[in-house]
């Protein structure tokens, strides 16, 4: 596995740089992977990124952008204009959590 | 002294559904089963695929529910209206209420064109087509028919959806039946996905992504489709993206039955939550436990495909379980996700996928290691003819539960294992 120096420390990442263990993860650090992919948090990005991590901890896997979008209550439109593009991936690379799985 | 039999409950009587009635006769003579399901039409849903170029014919695809279900089953027609989890029964949206010790939920998954702004328009089932039903597979066959050339675009809405490998069967069978018509040269062949590639996992959609590259289908991927505007003819993404189509054929959202939300056993697309390796009740968050709920084939969240295969094998490990249950043992019998796609590519050919939760579709051959017949992820004409000789299969072995012959859990023999794949880590960060 690759690793990754970010903020002083040495972190393992898959090949798209996902954080490969979620409890290596803080918020200071969800600081910085979010500017790495040119986000600047706001308390509005936060609400759907400490989603994010609590769903995780309670089901074992990072929820899509459906679930975050109905368990919030953010709209999936508010999701793309906070992480552009590809939220669901951006949110979970910003959360130190694996991308949700597109279940096959 | 007299017992009464344990009832065992089935709701759909689709795939799953049938397969589970007939099996637990087998091993469970003594049972009481009933199966309820809205309607007695049981639709080959893989011939829906091939309706639209005159491939299988309506009369194939369409038989009678009954004539496959056991007679010693008791069948409700009915349209389900919730489980009471609690009280153990079903109440059916007339007002009968059915009894249960045991349940299956079988209701399988539909699509929902309704959840999507602008599809169900003017257009609907005219420029805007899906092949998930057999109405809009019928329309699809007579507007392809009509069609003179112009933007034809496949769409996928959003995972997971069932069969998902058959929007890009439909693109290929497309491509050749264009060239057939002499239209392929006048058609701009698109195919627009939520995914970042072909196909979800890396081997397989590497491949597939070859054979699209091939016959020269654009493909627009990362497309979260907002609305699609009928007036414009296009697709609008979240992004803002726009496709152009003259004949849209999309893949609406897939949801389970909405009994399963009312009665709070789904998830946000109203499938059953359920343990991916016995397919038992899990309930999510704080909802209390029903270790007497299950839920198989399409209904169920498992991780896995939604497809016929995977209703065969989880069923086939749900019966060994419910036979340990009924002699009060543990049950030891665990599903691997096991799912067995062909793909039809077009020119008379069809590739074989073969995987399970842990492994990804890999080269190789199947079912015997290093002959096959059937060659995985490589296309050839014997897979297409397996494909098409399958729909024998499911009337005649599958449906009445007589064995096929195949292992539920997957094997590794004869496939190809690859190392992890190329960085793609720029995708992301691309803008
Ligand atoms: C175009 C297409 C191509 C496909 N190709 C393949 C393929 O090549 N290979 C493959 O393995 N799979 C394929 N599939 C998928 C396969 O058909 C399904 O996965 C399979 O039929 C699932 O079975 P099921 O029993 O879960 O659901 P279904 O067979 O859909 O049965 C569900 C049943 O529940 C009933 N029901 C639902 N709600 C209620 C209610 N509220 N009250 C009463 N009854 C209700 C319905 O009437 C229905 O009879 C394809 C599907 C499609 C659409």
């Amino acid at each position: 596995m690759p690793t990754t120096t970010i903020s002083g420390r040495t972190l393992e990442v898959n090949e798209e740089g996902f954080l490969v263990h979620p409890d290596d993860w803080t918020e200071d650090l969800g600081v910085e992977l979010a500017r790495l992919i040119g986000i600047e948090m706001t308390e509005a990005h936060w609400v759907p990124i400490r989603f994010l991590r609590t769903d995780h901890a309670a089901m074992g896997e990072t929820p899509t952008l459906r679930r975050v979008s109905t368990q919030t209550g953010i709209d999936v439109k508010t999701l793309f204009g906070l992480f552009p593009k590809k939220p669901a991936k951006k949110m979970a690379y910003v959360a130190g959590l694996p991308k949700p799985k597109g279940c096959v | 002294m007299t017992t009464t039999p344990p009832r065992l409950l089935v709701l759909g009587g689709g795939t799953a559904g049938t397969m589970v009635a007939n099996k637990v006769h087998k091993v469970l003579p003594d049972w009481d089963v009933t199966l309820v399901d809205r309607d007695d039409v049981h639709d080959y849903q893989p011939g829906y695929l091939f309706m639209p170029f005159g491939m299988n014919t309506p009369e194939q695809v369409r038989r009678s529910k009954r004539r496959f279900i056991d007679p010693a089953t008791r069948i409700v027609t009915g349209e389900v209206d919730r489980v009471d989890a609690d009280g153990r029964r079903v109440v059916l949206e007339d007002g009968t209420v059915l009894d249960y010790d045991h349940l299956v939920i079988a209701s399988g998954t539909t699509p929902r064109p309704d959840q999507t702004p602008g599809m169900l328009g003017e257009g609907w089932h005219k420029s805007v087509n899906e092949f998930y039903t057999f109405e809009g597979s019928l329309a699809l066959r007579d507007n392809l028919a009509a069609f003179e050339g112009g933007r034809l675009v496949v769409h996928i809405t959003e995972l997971p959806f069932k069969c998902p490998v058959a929007p890009l069967e439909f693109t290929f069978l497309a491509d050749d039946w264009l060239r057939q018509h002499g239209l392929r040269e006048r058609t701009e062949l698109v195919f627009v996905t939520p995914l970042d590639g072909a196909f979800t996992k890396p081997v397989a959609s590497r491949e597939l992504g070859h054979a699209l590259e091939e016959r020269h289908v654009t493909v627009e991927t990362d497309f979260m489709v907002e609305s699609v505007d009928q007036e414009a003819k296009v697709l609008r993404s979240y992004d803002e993206r726009e496709v152009p189509y003259d004949l849209l054929v999309t893949v609406p959202l897939n949801m389970g039955a909405d009994f399963v939300e009312r009665s709070g056993l789904g998830d946000e697309l109203n499938y059953v939550t359920v343990d991916k390796h016995t397919m038992q009740y899990l309930p999510q968050g704080d909802r209390p436990a029903h270790p007497e709920i299950f839920a198989l084939g399409d209904a169920a969240n498992l991780p896995t495909s939604k497809a016929g295969s995977v209703a065969h094998f989880s069923v086939e490990v749900f019966i060994d379980n419910l036979v340990q249950l009924a002699h009060g043992r543990p049950m030891t019998h665990s599903f691997d996700g096991h799912a067995n796609c062909f793909v039809e590519s077009g020119h008379g050919k069809a590739l074989l996928l073969d995987f399970n939760y842990e492994t990804e579709p890999l080269t190789g051959t199947f079912p015997v290691p290093g002959v096959g017949p059937l060659r995985l992820l490589k296309e050839s004409r014997f897979n297409h003819l397996s494909k098409l000789a399958f729909r024998h299969i499911y009337w005649n072995a599958l449906l009445p539960g007589r064995p096929l012959g195949l292992k539920p859990q997957m094997s590794m023999a004869g496939k190809h294992p690859e190392g992890p794949p190329a960085a793609m880590s720029a995708s992301m960060r691309e803008e």
